[in-house]
C-alpha cells in the first residue's frame, strides 16, 4: 500500500556495537555503583547530605568558637564510634530487605561475657576473641532463624533483642565490671599518639573501607543489591541467597559484639544493660544515609556521611546547651525529614511532569509485580 | 476461515460511511532518547479483527498503552468517533467502552481471581456493598465459555503465567466493550487454551466490536485476522487486508528483509547426559521418565498446567523430587539449590521473566552477568568494561534493542526484557540448557535468531530441553518430543513421526494408552 516490499530496507542496526558511547550515560535512579557520571552525583542523597553536614557545622561555629576544633571532633566523634561501626553492618542487611533489631542486645551479652571473663582472670587479649565469636553465633542464630524456617527479620530479631538480653542478665546478674587494663581502656577513650583522632574513629574508618569496597566494589556486594531488588530472581540466577543473607548476620552480630566491647573500654566498665537503645540510633543512620529500608538500594559513603552529620548535629546541640530531650526530638525530626524528602522529590517529579503535560497521569506505568509490596 | 465471509463485505467497501469508533490520528510518543511512535494513524472498525504486528520494541504496547489511557500522546490523538478525547487513565478508557488486555499481567497477587477480574467495576448488591457471590459466578461464566478450569475463588498469588494471562483476558471480557485490544493474549497459551480463545474474540467480533491484536505468531494473524497494520521503528508502515498479504510479506514489511524460518541444522547424536527415571511430585507429576543425550533437543509439549514447567522446577533444583532419580553424565544427582544445578551444568530459562528472569533496577550488564559473577571475577573485584563488553555481544548477537548495556532492562519491551533473559542463560555456558517458553513474546527475527542459536548449541554438543507452548516452534525444533497430559507421559514421539494432530491428542490425553510404549 504505503511502501512495496522489495524497496523496504532495514535501517542501519540501532544497537550500540560500542559499549564505551553507552557507559558515559549515567542512570540517576540506579544505585548499585558509585560513579555513573555526573547526572547521578549531582541528583543523589549523598549529595544532600553533603549540604546539611555544612550547614550544622557552619551553625555550630556560629555557637561556639569551640566548634571547629580536633579536640571537639575527636570527642564528638568517639562517642557515636559503637553505634557507626554498627550501622555499617547493617546496611548491607538492609539492602537485602532484612533488618537486625538484637544489635544493642548483642552489645550488652558480649560487654557482659568480657566482663565475667575478665574478672575470673582471663586477660583481654583471649577475652576478646571469645566475646567475637559469642558475637558470630549470635548473628548465625539470627540468621538462621530467617533464612532456614523463612521467618521474617524482623520478628526473629526483636526476639534475639529480648533473648540475648536475658542472657547478658543470666551472665552478669546485677553486678558490675570494671578496672580494665590501661592499655585497653586506652584503644576506648585514647588518641592515635599525635594527632586527636580517637582510636576507635581509626577503628570506624577502617571497617568503612571495607565495607565500601566489599559492598560498591565486588560481585558479593553485587549479589547482595540483587537479592534486595528481586529475591526470587537472584536464586533462579544461582545466588546463594540463604548463605548470603546469614552472613550477613552473622557479620552482624559480631561486629555488635565488637561494639559491645569499643563501649566497654571506652566507659571501662560492663552492666548487663550495656547498649540498650542503640538500635534505633543505628537503623535511623542506615536510613539518614539513603538506605531504603523496603530494600534494594543504599551506599556505605552515604552512611558514612550521615555518622558525622549525626556527631557534628549532638555535638553542636550540646555546645549550645539543649538539653537531651531535645536533642532527640531534633534528632527524631532529622530521621522523619530523611524518610520524607526522597518521597516529596519524588511526587514533585511527578508533579513538575504533569505541569509540563498539562495532564493527569502517572509518570511510569506500575511494574507488575511491583504493585503489591 | 469460514464464519468470516460477510466480513470480507464490510471492510472492503471504501465508501466515506460513518466515522471508525476508535482511530488513532498522527499519534506520537517519546520516552527520553526513544521514540517510541512516530505519526501513526490507525482505523479500528466495527465487526473487524484488526492485528497490530512489528518487531520488539517497535511500539506495538505503545499504542495499546494509548488506547488504554496509560500514555499520553505527545501529539495527535485517539478519536472516539470521529471527536479527538483526552483519556486521563484506565478507569476513564474503559468506562468509554475500550477493554485492554495488557501484555504482563497486571493483576493484584494478593486478590482473588474474581476480584481481579471485576477490579473496579464490581457487582453491586441491594445496599451498595458488592455481591461476592454475583462476582464469582459471573467470573466462573467467563471462565466457561473460555473453557478453562480456574477457581474464581483463589488466590492470584502462584498461579502460572498462562492463568494469569487468562485472568487478565477475562478481565476484558467482563466488561461491555466496543472496542477490545489484546497485546500478545496467546504468548502463554498453548493451542487448546488459543483455539477457545479465538472462537471468543471471533464472537465479540460478530457482535459489532472493534478488536485489536498482537501477535508474534504470525499463523495467529492469517486464522483471526482481518486486516493487518505493520509498524517499524514506532512507524506505520503498511495496512492491508490479511488475504492480500503472505507471511513472507508481513515478515519483510516487519525487518525489512525476508527470514526464513526455524533454521535447524543436523547435529551429532551423543551420549546420553541427562536420564530423568520415576521422578515424582506429589500433586504436580507422577513417574516422569526421559533422557536426553549431547546434542539432542527434546521438547517438552502438553496443555497449560500438565506439569511441564514443574519438572523442570525439580531438575534446577528448585523443588524437590519425592520419588525418582535423575542422573546427569553418568551420576547421580540430587540438587538442593539452583546454585548447586548450575555449577553442575544446568540451566533454566524461567517462564515468568518478571518474578523469576530478571532484576528490574539493574541494567542490562548486570541482569546478563548475575550468574556467572563469581566465574567472571574470580578475584572478587568486578570490573565494568569486562561485563559491558561481554554484554554487548549478547546485545548485538540478539538484536536488543535499548539505548546500551547500561540501560535499565525495566524500560525495555517485552520481548526485549525476553532476550535478555535468554543472553543470561546463554552466557552461564551450561551443558544442559532447559527452555522454559524461550521464545514467549519474542518478535520473528529474534526468535528465528533464538532458534538459530539453540540450534548451535545442540550442535555443539549441550542436551537441550525445550518446553514451549508454541507448537509450530517444538514440532520444528525437537529431535523427539515428550507430550505430559496431567503430571504423566502421554506420549514420546520421534521427530520423524511427530504432527499437530498427533501432539494435540496426547495432549488432551486421547492416547494414554500407549504411554508406556516409548521406553
Ligand atoms: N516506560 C518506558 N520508558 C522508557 N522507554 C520505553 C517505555 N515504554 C516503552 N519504551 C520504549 O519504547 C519502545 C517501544 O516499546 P513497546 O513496548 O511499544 O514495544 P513493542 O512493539 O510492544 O515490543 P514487544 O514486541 O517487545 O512487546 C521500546 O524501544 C521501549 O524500550
Ligand atoms: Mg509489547
Amino acid at each position: 500500500m504505503t511502501q512495496d516490499p522489495q524497496t523496504v530496507n532495514r535501517p542501519p542496526d540501532s544497537s550500540p556495537t560500542s559499549t564505551e558511547a553507552s557507559i558515559a550515560v549515567g542512570h540517576p535512579r540506579n544505585a548499585t555503583n558509585l560513579g555513573r557520571g555526573l547526572v547521578s552525583v549531582v541528583a543523589r542523597w549523598e549529595v544532600l547530605l553533603i549540604v546539611i553536614l555544612a550547614v550544622v557545622i557552619w551553625e555550630g561555629n556560629q555557637i561556639s568558637p569551640f566548634y571547629i576544633d580536633w579536640t571537639n571532633f575527636g570527642f564528638s566523634t568517639g562517642g557515636t564510634m559503637e553505634v557507626a561501626i554498627m550501622a555499617l553492618a547493617m546496611t548491607p542487611i538492609i539492602i537485602t530487605g532484612d533488618i537486625d533489631l538484637s544489635v544493642e542486645s548483642m552489645v550488652g551479652l558480649s560487654g557482659a561475657v568480657l566482663g565475667v571473663l575478665w574478672a575470673g582472670g582471663l586477660p583481654l587479649q583471649f577475652g576478646i576473641p571469645i566475646v567475637l565469636c559469642v558475637g558470630l553465633v549470635g548473628g548465625l542464630f539470627n540468621g538462621m532463624l530467617v533464612t532456614r524456617w523463612g521467618l521474617p527479620a524482623l520478628v526473629v530479631t526483636l526476639g534475639t533483642l529480648a533473648l540475648y538480653r536475658g542472657l547478658a542478665q543470666v551472665v552478669l546478674g546485677t553486678s558490675y565490671v570494671s578496672n580494665f587494663p590501661k592499655a585497653f581502656t586506652d584503644f576506648g577513650q585514647g588518641y592515635v599518639p599525635g594527632t586527636s583522632v580517637p582510636w576507635t574513629l581509626l577503628a570506624f574508618l577502617t571497617a568503612a573501607a571495607i565495607f565500601c569496597v566489599v559492598i560498591h566494589m565486588t560481585w558479593i556486594g553485587r549479589q547482595v543489591f540483587a537479592i534486595g531488588k528481586n529475591k526470587e530472581a537472584a536464586r533462579y540466577s544461582g545466588v546463594r541467597v540463604a548463605t548470603l543473607r546469614t552472613a550477613l548476620f552473622a557479620v552482624s552480630g559480631m561486629v555488635a559484639a565488637f561494639a559491645g566491647v569499643m563501649l566497654a573500654l571506652r566507659t571501662n566498665s560492663v552492666r548487663s544493660d550495656n547498649g540498650s537503645g542503640l538500635t534505633l540510633i543505628v537503623v535511623m543512620i542506615a536510613v539518614l544515609g539513603g538506605v531504603d529500608i523496603n530494600g534494594g538500594k543504599g551506599t556505605i559513603p552515604g552512611v558514612i556521611l550521615a555518622v558525622f552529620t549525626l556527631a557534628a548535629l549532638q555535638s553542636a546541640l550540646r555546645l549550645a546547651g539543649v538539653s537531651s530531650e531535645y536533642q532527640n526530638v531534633t534528632i527524631g525530626l532529622l530521621l522523619i525529614f530523611s524518610v520524607i524528602t526522597p518521597q516529596l522529590a519524588r511526587q514533585f517529579r511527578v508533579l513538575a511532569d504533569r505541569v509540563r503535560q498539562g495532564r493527569h497521569r502517572p509518570v511510569r506505568d506500575p511494574i507488575p509485580g511491583e504493585v503489591v509490596r | 476461515m469460514t464464519e468470516s465471509g460477510p466480513i470480507d463485505v464490510i471492510k472492503s467497501a471504501d465508501e466515506p460511511s460513518a466515522p471508525p469508533p476508535v482511530a488513532l490520528a498522527g499519534v506520537s510518543k517519546r520516552f527520553g532518547a526513544t521514540q517510541a511512535l512516530a505519526d501513526v494513524s490507525l482505523d479500528l472498525l466495527p465487526g473487524e479483527i484488526h492485528a497490530l504486528v512489528g518487531e520488539n520494541g517497535a511500539g506495538k504496547s505503545t499504542i495499546v498503552k494509548v488506547l488504554a489511557g496509560i500514555h499520553q500522546p505527545d501529539s495527535g490523538a485517539v478519536v472516539l468517533d470521529g471527536k479527538a478525547v483526552l483519556l486521563h487513565g484506565p478507569a476513564h478508557a474503559r468506562s468509554l467502552g475500550i477493554a485492554v488486555v495488557h501484555q504482563e499481567p497486571r493483576l493484584f497477587p494478593d486478590l482473588t481471581v474474581a476480584e481481579n477480574v471485576f477490579t473496579g467495576h464490581a457487582p453491586k448488591g441491594r445496599a451498595g456493598s458488592i455481591n461476592w457471590r454475583e462476582m464469582r459466578r459471573a467470573a466462573d461464566e467467563i471462565f466457561d465459555s473460555l473453557s478453562v478450569r480456574i477457581d474464581s475463588g483463589a488466590i492470584v498469588r502462584g498461579l502460572s503465567m498462562a492463568d494469569q494471562q487468562l485472568i487478565e483476558i477475562a478481565k476484558a471480557l467482563s466488561v461491555e466493550a466496543r472496542v477490545l485490544v489484546l497485546d500478545e493474549p496467546t504468548a502463554s497459551l498453548s493451542a487448546h487454551e488459543v483455539e477457545r480463545l479465538f472462537a471468543i474474540v471471533r464472537q465479540t467480533r460478530d457482535r459489532g466490536v472493534a478488536v485489536l491484536f498482537v501477535s508474534h505468531r504470525l499463523e495467529e494473524v492469517f486464522e483471526l485476522c482481518d486486516r493487518a497494520t505493520v509498524l517499524r521503528d514506532g512507524r506505520h508502515i503498511v495496512t492491508a487486508p490479511t488475504s492480500q498479504l503472505t507471511a513472507p510479506d508481513l515478515v519483510r514489511y516487519m525487518v525489512g528483509r525476508s527470514v526464513s524460518l526455524f533454521p535447524r541444522s543436523a547435529a551429532k547424536i551423543g551420549d546420553v547426559l541427562l536420564d530423568v527415571h520415576g521422578l515424582t511430585r506429589v500433586g504436580a507429576f507422577r513417574d516422569i521418565s526421559f533422557s536426553v543425550r549431547s546434542g539432542e533437543i527434546v521438547g517438552l509439549a502438553g496443555l497449560v498446567g500438565a506439569g511441564r514447567t514443574e519438572v523442570a522446577r525439580v531438575l534446577f533444583g528448585l523443588d524437590r523430587a519425592d520419588a525418582g532419580e535423575v542422573t546427569l553424565h553418568g551420576r547421580r544427582v540430587r540438587f538442593r539449590s539452583p546454585s548447586a544445578a548450575l555449577r553442575a551444568g544446568i540451566a533454566y530459562v524461567p517462564e515468568d521473566r518478571h518474578l523469576d528472569g530478571l532484576v528490574a533496577g539493574f541494567s542490562i550488564a548486570e541482569n546478563v552477568t548475575l550468574p556467572i559473577l563469581p566465574r567472571l571475577f574470580p578475584r572478587l573485584f568486578t570490573r565494568s568494561s569486562r561485563e559491558h563488553s561481554l554484554a554487548a555481544g549478547y546485545v548485538d548477537r540478539l538484536r536488543i534493542r535499548s539505548t546500551g548495556t547500561n540501560e535499565l532492562v525495566d524500560a525495555l519491551s517485552g520481548g526485549n526484557q525476553q532476550k535478555v533473559v535468554i543472553a543470561k542463560w546463554l552466557a552461564t555456558n551450561p551443558r544442559v540448557l532447559i527452555l522454559d517458553e524461550p521464545t514467549r513474546g519474542v518478535d520473528i527475527g529474534a526468535k528465528v535468531e533464538v532458534h538459530r542459536i539453540i540450534s548451535e548449541l545442540a550442535a555443539s554438543g549441550l542436551a537441550i530441553v525445550l518446553i514451549s507452548s508454541d507448537l509450530p516452534e517444538v514440532l520444528a525444533m525437537s529431535d523427539r518430543i515428550i507430550v505430559l497430559h496431567e503430571g504423566r507421559v502421554s506420549a514420546e514421539i520421534p521427530r520423524v513421526e511427530a504432527s499437530e494432530e498427533r501432539v494435540m491428542f496426547a495432549a488432551t490425553g486421547q492416547i494414554a494408552e500407549d504411554a508406556s510404549s516409548g521406553e
